[in-house]
């Protein structure tokens, strides 16, 4: 099987020359996989590569661009953009810790308590997200606007008050402010985090709630000891599908923020598209951002992987 | 066991059920019952989290604006269903998402199922690596693909040629995962020996992949379609940093909330969501039929 020109796979039903024949089947996957594969390198593979050497150029769009090996430009990619980094992180770990927050139960729920309901619930969990994000996004500036329900509670219970002192809202507002972007971002991720965990929650046996109860284990322990570690997967699953594409997400922070909860992402956006000497600079922050998330995402894995979190 | 869940009230299948001695019996019971309302509760809270955004869109959609931005409540009105192409640019916008959805889905749903069947119906060297190539997209943040296409693009074709054909390469790249997970996911399921049987009664290739695998992977396919065409029109990073001087949907929708938002969008937003569940329901139904007529 592992030689290209001897090896005949068993079962080839119907092949009426044997020589000819045997030689296409073993190219066979590779006629299946070029045209994507081809896609995939010209146009994510390349792509990168053509960042990494655009992130150390120098010119504007009026001169056109040379390749100076200017590394300078990661000087101002990181020095200059800290607290958009710093931000963006912030956020995305909020959001994560939210959507596992309020997803774990959801899926666990549906998953052992959904009885004849599990499909309907989950179909309730994806259907929403066949609406433009976008104006989902800008139905929060609905929600949360100063004349809304929302603020309004929380006006006349002094809550926002408080969270202003914590720097989460501004003045007697939600909108414009930290709060409301970690808001739109949670609501826009759970069902990316909500999905993982009720498939590996779905896998578990409920017998072993029960195993676990007639050994004398508080619900709280059983969850603790045989739900967790076993649904470990769908919690890394739905960490890395909330925190990455959070990372990288500006909408939120453009549509529910104000200019002080800038992003790395909104810069990038900004210096490709709108300043005319920008590119090699935002070629750089894509090129840290991207650099970034994979040491995290690494570092995370390696920790989740290998021992238990509890 | 038995007589002991008898008391919790909500679900018989209560973990906690304890079956022993009454104290941490009882309280085994009392945080059973806590956990299973406290749970309910938290799902009842999420899933208004969830739906209140789309509940707001179809309200707001018969919305009278007061001025150029409606996000807070007027007075009822149709006029926005009666005409919902008031704006030329927004219905012109979303024709062109169309079609470049339905482009991108046609190439990307037939590049993703040969990669599907090369990855689960043969064994070759490199196939974890190839698998790793095919992760990387849906791991990568969308506005780092965006900014590495448009340093490619800017450095072969020019900015100024950028447009209908660079915004559907993008979505084909983005979405050829998605439909290389769906289908494989399809495929993965299917039952070998049906093709087995078929070759057994004389079927040529051909004739098998016709009549026995092709219908079995159809509803993969068609997912992975679905999904790709959902991706592709409600994209907005990656297109913008491909789009040149195009404008779609999402783009268009990003440019109103600078320059007026019209209840027009809200319209549009909750025909989505009305499609998607008739989409569905008949599916549902469809698959049913189906089931009834194959006994």
């Amino acid at each position: 099987m592992t030689t290209t020109t001897t090896a005949a796979p068993p079962a080839a039903p119907g092949e009426v020359t044997p020589a000819e024949p045997r030689r296409r089947r073993n190219l066979t996957p590779w006629w299946l996989l070029l045209p994507g594969l081809l896609w995939l390198i010209v146009f994510f593979l390349a792509p990168i590569l053509t960042s990494v050497l655009a992130s150390v150029q120098s010119g504007n769009s009026d001169m056109g661009y040379q390749l100076t090996w200017d590394w300078g430009n990661y000087q101002h990619a990181i020095a200059d953009y800290l607290p958009q980094y710093g931000h963006s992180l912030l956020y995305s770990v909020l959001c994560t810790v939210f959507c596992l927050v309020l997803g774990y139960p959801t899926a666990y729920f549906i998953a052992f308590k959904g009885g004849q309901w599990k499909s309907l619930l989950m179909a309730l969990v994806v259907v929403p997200s066949f609406t433009s994000f976008l104006i989902r996004t800008i139905a929060w500036k609905t929600i949360l606007s100063d004349n809304g329900p929302i603020v309004h509670t929380l006006n006349s219970l002094h809550v926002i008050p408080l969270t202003t002192a914590l720097g989460w809202t501004t003045g007697n507002h939600v909108l414009a402010s930290p709060a409301a972007v970690v808001c739109g971002m949670t609501y826009n991720f759970l069902p990316f985090t909500i999905l993982p965990l009720y498939t590996s929650l779905e896998k578990i046996d409920p017998r072993l709630h029960e195993a676990g109860s007639d050994l004398y284990c508080s619900p709280f322990t059983t969850w603790r000891r045989i739900t967790l570690p076993l649904s470990m997967p769908g919690v890394v699953g739905g960490t890395l599908l909330t925190f990455i594409p959070a990372v990288g997400d500006y909408i939120n922070a453009q549509l529910l923020g104000n200019p002080n909860t800038g992003v790395v992402g909104q810069k990038i956006e900004d210096l490709f598209l709108r300043q005319t000497s920008g590119y090699p600079v935002g070629s750089a922050i894509s090129v840290v951002l991207m650099a970034g998330t994979l040491i995290l995402v690494l570092l995370y894995i390696r920790k989740a992987g290998t021992e238990d979190l509890l | 066991m038995t007589t002991a869940t008898a008391t919790t009230p909500s679900s018989p299948s209560t973990p906690s059920a304890p079956g022993a001695a009454p104290s941490p019996g009882a309280w085994a019971r009392i945080g059973g019952w806590i956990r299973a309302h406290l749970l309910a509760a938290v799902t009842f809270l999420v899933f208004v989290f969830m739906l209140a955004p789309n509940l707001v869109i179809l309200w707001m959609s018969f919305n009278q604006p007061v001025g150029r931005f409606d996000y807070d409540w007027n007075k009822f009105s149709l006029s926005a269903w009666a005409n919902p192409c008031a704006s030329s640019e927004m219905c012109s916008s979303l024709g062109l998402s169309v079609q470049i959805g339905l482009l991108a889905t046609i190439v990307a749903t037939a590049l993703g199922t040969m990669i599907a069947f090369a990855m689960v119906r043969h064994r070759f060297k490199a196939r974890s690596g190839i698998n790793s190539l095919l992760f990387l997209p849906m791991a990568a943040p969308e506005v780092v693909m965006g900014a590495t296409l448009a340093a490619l693009f800017f450095n072969t074709i020019g900015p100024g040629s950028m447009g209908f054909v660079t915004i559907t390469i993008a979505h084909v790249m983005f979405c050829l995962s998605y439909v290389v997970v769906t289908v494989k996911a399809r495929l993965a399921g299917m039952d070998p020996t049906l093709e087995a049987a078929a070759g057994d009664l004389y079927a040529t290739p051909l004739q098998t992949f016709r009549k026995v695998t092709l219908p079995l992977v159809a509803p993969g396919i068609a997912a992975a379609a679905l999904l790709s065409f959902a991706l592709s029109v409600d994209d907005y990073i990656i297109t913008v940093f491909t789009a040149g001087q195009r404008e779609t949907f999402p783009m268009y929708i990003w440019g109103s909330v600078q320059r007026a938002y019209p209840a027009q969008i809200d319209v549009i937003g909750s025909l989505m969501l009305i499609v998607t569940m008739v989409i569905i329901a008949l599916s549902q139904w469809l698959g049913r039929a189906r089931a009834k007529s194959a006994h």
